[in-house]
């Protein structure tokens, strides 16, 4: 059994102080927000979980790329371990969302296209996960998720564009890019929440990923070891 | 015609070939026995570029795999268990399609001879879907043979066949390795192999176990051979 | 040296062109002997365009919004249950290794069997659009409305090819195609919707540039990106 490495456990430490310092900056810290008031305070955590979900899309498809490219299976546990963590994060971010948008929108969902784009990036993550399930071959398993990933990673920005061609009624907070949109306004000590949102929930990102390739590591040195015992 | 040196094959983490040596001359007919998951199938795959090696060394023909697949694609010839035939095409149609993915010019009298020398000429027009197995079988060996190769492979092509039936391919089979090709044939059925090859090779636990020709065995048999090899 | 009659190998490879017209062929022969896979995608439309019409109250007024929208859901189920069917027949009987064993290019088997899988589609729309427009009486012969369709179906092949060669590869098999392609195929799906709505609701053509622009792009991609990885779920 390998000991965690020290690096790993200092992260974890830092991780949960982020986290805790994160919680305090966007629940007590940043000023309620005059139009929608305490829910707003939602909205760092969405943003954050939000940001490292797409950070994560977007590394797995790329790690699916190398692995096609190099067929190294340490690509495939990066892969896996991308779409695992960015998985829950999306998840978290559309409950998040949802408690916000219950009171600014006056509706749990509506089908505009950020929160469209979330879900069918969460059902194309589910079939990532059972298209591996039905495959034996862990080389084959590797090789097909690349090609999923990659395909889902070309898919869900098209998606995003073409429903926001129809219509939008998500605000945009950085650059907006449309002027009629109901543009979020934050004062000095929202951003500084904000920007802390983001940089702890990805401190938060890497040190799970590397928990998940490690675990992957750690699964396979006991199939070999299984191995060994049966022959 | 054959050359493997110190081939791998990993599937995950088992290991199916461990470092298998194995060659083949030009016009000899190798019948590769050995238990069931030993790595016959996996083997014949790796040699009918189907499968790439983990690691270690391939050549057919005369060229390497996997780089140079589609050179030993044309030189070669492949039978196996599955008819890799289309039940709603004729027997025509299906060697019609299959001279025309190896680029055979005017099939026409090819596809005649061919199936003639299956012994299925008669039954040209009909659909496969209404062959026997038997039939099917001796059609998929004329779908091996159709680009003329140089190398074939057989995987255990009595699979499912009666005893006529395996009678009439066996004469199949002698006349398709008659015409001076390398053969290599998997099979778990000693009789027939002991009929058909000249080489016996014993592949057990992902290597070449024993291997002896059909003049060094002529003192003792087949089966006491086989027996021993897995022993050792 | 059994005999000095040596074969001789003298047949150069196809082209790819000659390689994926002898597939589309063979594809086209054996349905139109069989007609399995069309009957079976053709009786599913007709179905499903039924189911709709209880489920939905299909009145003069409903139509005209949702005609689009029940004619692209009937199109995309239907279009899967080809797909799988199109891709098993090569897997069960080893065909997909007769096709492998061939000395051809993998892309000339990947565009052999998206251009049949593309005519199987076409053929059942071509029959589902005149019995819509008479069981519901509106005019679906329209030149740029057939052209919407056409690129709408030639998006979901070019992926839904590649996705058949992967799930026929697993165990779930043909339960798993679906929950592959849907997602990876709704901007194409969302495209021909709008594209084909706003035609029926008789917008002028300049109208549906950007659904059409979006048609084109995601065939453009997605034949490249299927055509390039075809390759990695075929080879062992």
């Amino acid at each position: 059994m390998q000991p965690k490495p020290t690096a790993l456990k200092i992260l974890d430490v830092v991780s949960i102080i982020v986290l805790a310092i994160s919680t305090y900056l966007a629940l007590f810290f940043a000023p309620t927000e005059l139009v929608m008031g305490q829910v707003q305070r939602v909205f760092y955590f969405h943003i954050g979980t939000a940001w490292v979900g797409l950070l994560g899309f977007v590394l797995a498809a790329v790690s699916g790329v190398i692995y096609l490219v190099t067929k190294d299976m340490k690509w495939d546990r990066f892969e896996v371990a991308a779409v695992e963590v960015s998985t829950m994060f999306f998840f978290l971010t559309i409950v998040l969302g949802s408690i916000w948008a219950r009171p600014a929108w006056n509706t749990w969902w509506t089908w505009d296209p950020r929160l469209t784009t979330a879900a069918v990036t969460e059902l194309i993550y589910i079939a990532y996960f059972m298209l591996r399930q039905g495959i034996d071959d862990p080389e084959k398993r590797a090789r097909f998720g690349a090609v999923y990933t990659l395909l889902g990673g070309i898919s869900a920005p098209i998606t995003f564009m073409v429903i926001r061609l129809f219509r939008s009624i998500h605000p945009v907070v950085v650059g907006a890019a449309n002027a009629n949109q109901d543009k979020l306004s934050m004062t000095g000590d929202m951003k500084i929440a904000f920007f802390f949102a983001l940089f702890a929930f990805t401190i938060i990102f890497i040190d799970l990923i590397w928990h998940r390739v490690r675990l992957s590591g750690l699964e396979e040195k006991v199939e070999q070891l299984k191995l060994k015992v049966s022959m | 015609m054959i050359i493997v040196k110190k081939l791998v094959k990993r599937f995950g983490l088992k290991v199916i070939l461990r470092g298998l040596d194995f060659s083949v001359q030009q016009g000899e007919f190798v019948a590769l026995l050995g238990p069931n998951g030993a790595g016959k199938t996996t083997f014949l795959r790796i040699l009918a570029s189907l499968s790439r090696p983990s690691l270690g060394q391939v050549q057919v023909a005369g060229h390497q795999l996997p780089d140079e697949a589609a050179q030993v694609r044309a030189k070669l010839g492949v039978v196996s268990h599955m008819p890799l035939l289309y039940p709603d095409l004729t027997a025509e149609e299906n060697m019609k399609f299959y001279a025309s993915m190896y680029g055979i010019a005017d099939p026409g009298p090819r596809i005649t001879e061919v199936l003639d020398m299956v012994g299925l000429e008669n039954r040209r027009k009909d659909l496969v879907r209404t062959f026997s197995r038997g039939m099917q079988q001796r059609l998929a060996i004329g779908r091996a043979v159709i680009h003329n190769p140089e190398v074939m492979l057989f995987d255990e092509p009595y699979t499912g066949l009666d005893q006529d039936a395996s009678e009439m391919l066996d004469e199949v089979l002698r006349s398709v390795a008659a015409e001076g090709r390398t053969v290599v044939m998997t099979s778990h059925d000693l009789a027939r192999a002991e009929d058909l090859a000249t080489r016996f090779d014993i592949l057990s636990r992902g290597v070449i176990a024993a291997c002896a020709t059909q003049k060094e065995l002529q003192n003792s048999n087949l089966l006491t051979f086989y027996k021993q090899a897995l022993v050792n | 040296m059994v005999t000095n009659k040596q074969p001789v190998t003298r047949n150069a490879s196809p082209s790819l062109l000659k390689a994926t017209f002898a597939i589309v062929r063979k594809d086209l022969a054996a349905e139109l002997r069989s007609f399995e896979l069309i009957s079976a995608m053709l009786v599913f439309s007709l179905l499903v365009i039924i189911i709709f019409n209880f489920a939905l109250e299909l009145d003069v007024k409903v139509r005209q919004s949702v005609t689009a929208g029940v004619l692209w859901t009937t199109f995309a189920f239907a279009g899967t249950l080809g797909l799988n069917r199109s891709m098993s027949t090569e897997k069960d009987r080893g065909c997909m290794d007769g096709l492998l064993l061939a000395p051809v290019d993998r892309s000339a088997i990947y565009f052999g069997k998206a251009i049949s899988n593309l005519a199987f589609m076409l053929i059942v729309e071509a029959i589902v659009l005149p019995v819509y427009s008479i069981l519901y009486n509106v005019n679906l012969f329209r030149l740029d409305l057939i052209g919407v369709i056409l690129l709408g179906s030639i998006g979901y092949t070019a992926v839904g090819t590649l996705l058949s060669a992967m799930s026929v590869q697993t165990r779930t098999r043909e339960v798993l195609l679906p929950i592959l392609l849907f997602p990876v195929a709704i901007p194409v799906l969302l495209a021909s919707v709008k594209a084909s709505g706003s035609l029926l609701a008789g917008a002028e053509f300049s109208e549906i540039l950007t659904p059409l622009n979006i048609l084109i792009v995601y065939d453009i991609v997605f034949i490249s990106v299927a055509f390039m990885l075809f390759d990695h779920v075929v080879e062992e």
